[in-house]
């Protein structure tokens, strides 16, 4: 179990990490979700005693990662934002070195080198120089170098930054399989990649968390989420300024003129559905409904709301 | 100790899988070569003194190039994040990049030795006073050498740490100079002198092997692998 209490961080006079406290309990898969400059790499790097906070602590099952530094980073396996590698290195040849430095034992290391090969799916590039690789097999050579001595932490920084689509799906996997078994961090800054592999979300913005709970419970936690779409013939202004006194509508988001039919979107409060309500109230109004629909608020959504610059 | 191999070994499988082991090797034995030769059959003996007269100034422009990458790439490359989150001390890395960058520079002097060989089938030479300038030699451009990874971790531009390196080494060289103690009032003669990296190479090389010497030696190198641990401690606090 990992305990942060308190992080602040600051780079001179600039404050990265604003009293951030969360806890990580074992086995879970944790997202840290924010905007780029949030704070989540400075995070990350606390947590790996890369550096160290200028306020507050960091406990993995109580020890203290500047205390014990040297004991807790045996049992971490970190994947840093860009993917740093010894390039001019084959992959095994960079594997090996990495079993050494974990102080896994002389007859122990080709087995674990073997089995993180085999794991991140490394076999035929095995000995390859990494310079020659694609940016996907450069980026599963990192994920093998976090996984060489079988770590019970896992912390990786935008594991699938810079990775097309095939390439992030199957990383995505490759994580949420090796996560069964172990803690893992991860940060990015994409929502339906969190929402796919975590249990739970952090959402980080200037160096503060701004929201935290499952995918689920983030859904929920902010009030009028649900935006309903209506398709309308009729007078666009008369329509909008109608529409926004009607009881629940939170506000119009926009209103788009497309021939003589008007497309209309509005947020209103997640608790009740108006689409009842809307239907009577444009038929009553004496205008055409074309089309009405209503679209649950994804973690997107949230996202923005909670980071967007006021 | 592991941690310490480990590094050791991969720095100088990185030195020899590169052009830059074979040209640096082959620059020095040609180019100090070529200097103690121009002269050495007009002097006629059998002497390697002008060999070691000329090599610290080699080893001034050569040695600063092997230790620009040393911690400049890694800082470029941004390895130093995967190094720093690793089980494995501060001290560790330094060791390990210096020891390695030590056993290349023996192994460039040992290619050396063809030198001393073939000049004692044409005369009597002083092997005495040649190994005491071998290893005269070993400790300068450790001394060099510890300087140069020092001033390396300070940039992650090699360009720079190449040329800092360089002025660094020459102003502790040439303070223990004649050039500079000229200059000086006379108390302050025998400090400099003492703090002056050719001074006690001199020494050394004729063949004297002073206690002091050693000591001097032992004490720049562990002073600037000293320093280049805070240095990269500092991160922490930043």
């Amino acid at each position: 179990m990992i305990n942060i209490a308190n992080l602040t961080k600051n780079f001179d006079s600039f404050k990265a990490l604003d009293d951030i406290s969360f806890e990580v309990k074992e086995g879970e898969i944790v997202g840290l979700l924010g905007p780029n400059g949030a704070g989540k790499t400075t995070t990350l790097r606390i947590l790996t005693g890369y550096f160290n906070p200028t306020l507050g602590n960091v406990k993995y099952d109580d020890l203290d990662i500047i205390e014990e530094s040297i004991k807790i980073k045996q049992k971490i396996g970190y994947l840093p934002e860009n993917n740093p590698l010894y390039e001019e290195m084959k992959v095994k040849e960079y594997l090996t070195y990495a079993a050494k430095m974990h102080d896994i034992a002389k007859p122990d290391i080709k087995s674990a080198v073997d089995k993180a090969i085999q794991t991140c799916g490394l076999a035929e590039k095995q000995n390859q120089e990494i310079s020659k690789l694609s940016k996907g097999f450069k980026q599963r050579v990192g994920l093998a170098q976090a996984l060489i001595h079988n770590p019970e932490f896992l912390i990786l920084d935008e594991p699938t930054e810079g990775l097309d689509p095939n390439q992030r799906i199957e990383i995505r996997d490759l994580i949420k399989n090796i996560g069964q078994q172990k803690t893992v961090i991860l940060s990015s800054h994409v929502l339906s990649e969190v929402e796919a592999t975590c249990d739970r979300v952090l959402i980080i913005n200037q160096g503060k968390i701004v929201a935290s709970g499952t995918p689920a419970e983030l859904k929920q936690q902010t009030t009028s989420l649900t935006k309903i779409f209506i398709t309308v013939e009729g007078p666009q202004e008369q329509i909008v300024e109608a529409l926004k006194k009607v009881e629940g509508v939170e506000r119009v988001v926009n209103a788009k003129k497309e021939d003589n039919l008007t497309h209309i979107e509005l947020e209103t409060d997640s608790t009740l559905d108006l689409r009842k309500k809307l239907v009577h109230f444009i038929i009553n109004n004496g205008w055409e409904l074309y089309e009405i629909s209503r679209q649950e608020k994804s973690l997107e959504d949230i996202f923005v709301k909670l980071t967007k610059t006021v | 100790m592991n941690h310490i191999k480990a590094i050791i070994l991969k720095e100088l499988r990185n030195y020899f899988n590169s052009p830059l082991a074979y040209i640096f090797i082959s620059i020095y034995l040609v180019i100090l070569g070529w200097l103690f030769f121009s002269n050495f059959f007009l002097m006629g003996q059998a002497s390697m003194r002008s060999y070691f007269n000329y090599l610290p100034w080699v080893f001034l422009f050569l040695i600063p190039a092997i230790t620009m990458r040393l911690w400049a790439e890694e800082k470029k490359l941004n390895t130093t994040e995967i190094l720093y989150t690793w089980p494995i001390q501060d001290f560790e890395i330094i060791l390990g990049k210096f020891f390695a960058s030590l056993l290349f520079l023996t192994i460039a002097l040992i290619c050396s030795l063809s030198i001393p060989i073939s000049i004692s089938f044409l005369g009597s030479l002083d092997w005495g006073v040649v190994i005491a300038s071998y290893l005269g030699a070993l400790c300068l451009g450790a001394a060099f050498l510890a300087i140069g990874l020092f001033v390396s971790s300070l940039t992650d531009n090699q360009i720079i740490a190449f040329i800092v390196s360089i002025a660094l080494a020459f102003i502790f060289f040439i303070i223990g100079e004649n050039l500079v103690t000229y200059f000086l009032p006379s108390f302050l003669i025998n400090l400099f002198q003492y703090l002056g990296l050719g001074y006690h190479f001199n020494s050394i090389s004729k063949g004297v092997l002073d206690s002091r010497d050693i000591i001097y030696y032992l004490s720049i190198i562990g002073f600037f692998l000293y320093l280049n641990i805070r240095q990269i401690e500092s991160r922490k606090w930043k």
